[in-house]
């Protein structure tokens, strides 16, 4: 792989992405195979539903890793996150074990001595099998290394973002009972946002910034094919021309790549084999999730139409 | 290439991307993963390294295009420039390679005047940026300095030896020095398109912050028209700075008292045996402010940066009510949000602006409609020179508002000494305030909001 040129290293990501359904712009297959080269997370920011996630999914199943989640949501810490102790375990072994500390301590005659006995035994129950691993501590453990998408990361606290600080530049975490875990395989790490809130420079810093908009008319016309095979050719240009005009309103929430997969299934489902204004009408509601949105773009609804078939024409 | 990716981080700098060292060493690793041959591969790993928003993205983007728009010096370069500085002993080489180009340059001329009359136009970038290196064009600050690089990039060439040279020729070979003449004017134009590109790429940000220095200084009431547009991009980056520091919903934990249900619900798996406390948190509200601006003639600027910094502060401020007065009051807070700034202040100032101010009545129409929005939670602000035309002031009417809510801070624009001078009825007023302050400048109003937010943290 080091050999190969970058370009076509490149375009080997694209092709490997595509096989999964994936359709990445050159953008995106560079952010990749540098994040491969240079090991270092990718931060995923943009609109909802064009595909951030998806990313990591193509990923993973594209290079036959493992893929672990990680939801980040309010209040979400250390120990849903990294690890935890196993109490009820650990509980259960001092009861079990109750018996063979009394031998163990049988022959002390002061409590020094019997502090000394057990001090040599070491810290039994804060040892591995007591840890419950949780996303970010399995994604380290993995032999083959796996792909870590930890989605959201803009809903979590700040407090949360500094705890990703070690992870994200070193691989390890430090946990006090046990010391330093390092990363097996380093992980391939993929941060999601939807710039909810501004995420710390020290996390972006961290990690190479990829921004995904909106697909040009091409790209989406591609995603559409791969992802809904049995569209007629016509069909899916004028949806998807039809889409970029909408996108063009000042709307509430414009509609994303996973609207415009969703709409096309809708239409196949219907049959229709050309857009007109009846069918769009019944089934903007696909496209548009408010319904201050539905109104303002019904009126548009024929020109856009028009529109998208002129363009199909010529371009 | 090292170097000029170094350079390239410089003028990243100046066009407001901020490359951390850390953030540099990951763009060259990158780079040397990539290379340099496919120009948008370098464009997009550059742009991941270094770019950490969609607008640096842009600005970065723009950034490469400009700065390696520019003829990229070729491998050959030290090379050049030795023999610029040498005599020109190496002069049967370059003159075999560039016969082909043009007839037969003379032997015995220096490489300079070589490279310019084969008309070899890669050499020829090639030894102007190699002479732009060495006379350190990135350090460039300002406009005035045009004159003084393109000279010494110049001189780094071996303009000196060239013009020795010519004056031989004009005995010599006349013909030929006026062919000489005339492509080291051309030179001088490209050297001088070079000092204007550098100047465009290096000196941005000293300019950028001189400007802004002396635009946050300047008397908001009397800027320029055509520096409104400038001093509203300014505001827009305080209003984006302190939604920076303020935008994080600050929980503190109050040590001391425990919060009982918590700590039950929290150690419930050990059986109620409290292992872990949960202490009692302070909750702490977002500001809720209602702006009172005073429209009028003298004022009306003011209001305008101050109404469009309070109305960017979302993230931070709760609810913000804005009323508009100069004569009598209206709510102007629809207007604000619905529109562009431009838009919105002209609509407010056909309903209210421009009249003399009366604030005894406006105060008036506020109590009359609007008491209702002021909570103990509320911070009044009211900006205005509290000159009154030698109305009744209707104090009275300040001093309820200042009772119903959590502060009262007014901004007035004249500097304190004319306070209480005329009709200004400041004095009477600043009884019921909080807070006076001046606010003349974008960074007095910078520093009262910021001051009026942190109330709350």
């Amino acid at each position: 792989m080091a050999e190969q040129k970058p370009s076509t290293a490149i375009e080997a990501v694209e092709s490997g992405l595509a096989a999964q359904g994936y359709i990445a712009s050159r953008q995106i297959a560079t952010a990749v195979y540098l994040s491969q080269q240079i090991e270092k997370p990718i931060l995923v920011e943009g609109p909802a539903g064009v595909g951030k996630t998806e990313l990591a999914k193509a990923i993973a199943a594209w290079r036959g890793k493992k893929m672990i989640r990680l939801q980040c949501y309010e209040g979400l810490d250390e120990a849903k996150a990294l690890y935890e102790w196993k109490y009820a375990k650990q509980l259960l072994y001092t009861q079990i074990l109750k018996d063979k500390l009394g031998e163990v301590l049988g022959g002390a005659q002061t409590l020094h001595a019997a502090l000394d006995q057990l001090h040599d035994f070491g810290d039994v129950f804060f040892s591995k099998e007591f840890v419950e691993p949780r996303p970010l501590l399995q994604a380290l453990e993995q032999p083959g290394g796996c792909v870590l998408l930890i989605d959201e990361i803009d809903k979590s606290d700040a407090e949360f973002e500094s705890l990703l600080l070690e992870i994200l530049s070193d691989f390890q975490v430090t946990i006090p009972e046990l010391g330093t875990v390092s990363a097996i395989t380093p992980p391939t790490v993929i941060l999601t946002s939807n710039s909810e809130r501004d995420l710390g420079d020290a996390l972006k810093r961290r990690c190479l910034h990829l921004h995904i908009g909106f697909p040009e008319q091409r790209l989406e016309e591609r995603i559409v094919e791969s992802r809904v095979p049995n569209i007629s050719q016509t069909l899916r240009r004028q949806m998807v021309g039809f889409i970029h005009e909408i996108r063009s309103l000042d709307l509430k929430k414009l509609p994303s790549v996973s609207e415009t997969i969703d709409w096309a299934r809708v239409l196949v489902l219907l049959q229709a084999s050309e857009l007109d204004t009846e069918i769009v009408k019944d089934t903007l509601n696909v496209l548009l999730k408010y319904e201050a949105d539905i109104e303002a773009a019904t009126p548009q609804v024929t020109t856009f139409i028009a529109k998208a078939a002129r363009s199909n024409v010529f371009g | 290439m090292r170097e000029n990716l170094h350079r390239f981080f410089r003028a990243a700098r100046g066009a407001g991307v901020h490359v951390s060292p850390a953030e540099s060493i990951d763009a060259m690793r990158a780079v040397s993963q990539v290379g340099f041959s496919d120009r948008t591969v370098l464009r997009d790993a550059l742009l991941l390294t270094l770019a950490k928003s969609q607008d640096e993205k842009l600005a970065l983007g723009d950034c490469f295009d400009l700065f390696f728009g520019q003829p990229e010096p070729r491998q050959d370069q030290p090379e050049i420039n030795s023999d610029a500085s040498q005599d020109a002993d190496h002069s049967d080489q370059s003159g075999s390679a560039s016969e082909a180009g043009e007839g037969q340059p003379p032997e015995g001329l220096g490489p300079l005047a070589q490279m310019l009359l084969s008309q070899d136009r890669n050499a020829i970038s090639a030894a102007i940026a190699s002479a732009s290196g060495a006379a350190s064009l990135s350090d460039i600050r300002y406009s005035t300095q045009r004159g003084i690089f393109s000279s010494r990039i110049l001189d780094a060439m071996g303009l000196q030896r060239l013009r020795d040279e010519l004056d031989e020729l004009t005995a010599t070979n006349p013909a030929l020095a006026e062919r000489l003449r005339a492509a080291l004017d051309a030179l001088r134009e490209a050297v001088r398109d070079t000092v204007s590109q550098g100047l465009a790429l290096y000196a941005r940000e000293e300019a950028e912050n001189l400007r802004n220095e002396i635009l946050r200084n300047a008397p908001l009431a009397r800027i320029e028209r055509r520096q409104v547009a400038e001093m509203r991009a300014l505001i827009r980056r305080i209003a984006q700075r302190l939604r920076e520091r303020y935008s994080k919903p600050r929980k503190r934990q109050r040590r001391g008292h425990l919060d009982v249900r918590r700590t039950l619900r929290r150690n419930a798996a050990w059986g109620g045996i409290p292992f872990l406390t949960a202490w009692k948190r302070k909750h702490r509200d977002r500001p809720k402010i209602v702006a009172l601006c005073d429209v009028s003639g003298s004022v009306a600027q003011v209001s305008d940066f101050f109404l469009l910094l309070i109305h960017s502060l979302h993230e931070v401020v709760d609810d913000v009510r804005s009323f508009a007065f100069s004569s009598h009051t209206i709510e102007v807070s629809e207007i604000l949000e619905k529109k562009s700034p431009e838009e919105a202040m002209a609509e407010i100032m056909s309903k209210v602006g421009f009249g003399s101010s009366d604030y005894g009545s406006s105060l008036v129409d506020f109590e009359k409609d609007f008491m209702s929005t002021l909570t103990p939670q509320t911070t009044v602000i009211v900006l205005g020179d509290a000159r009154s035309n030698n109305l009744d002031p209707r104090a009275d009417i300040l001093r309820r508002i200042s009772e119903r809510s959590k502060r009262l801070v007014w901004l007035n624009p004249e500097g304190r000494l004319a306070w209480g001078f005329g009709d200004s009825e400041m004095p009477r007023y600043a009884t019921f305030c909080s807070v006076v302050r001046q606010c003349a400048t974008a960074q007095q109003l910078e520093r009262a909001v910021s001051d009026i937010v942190a109330t709350y943290q």
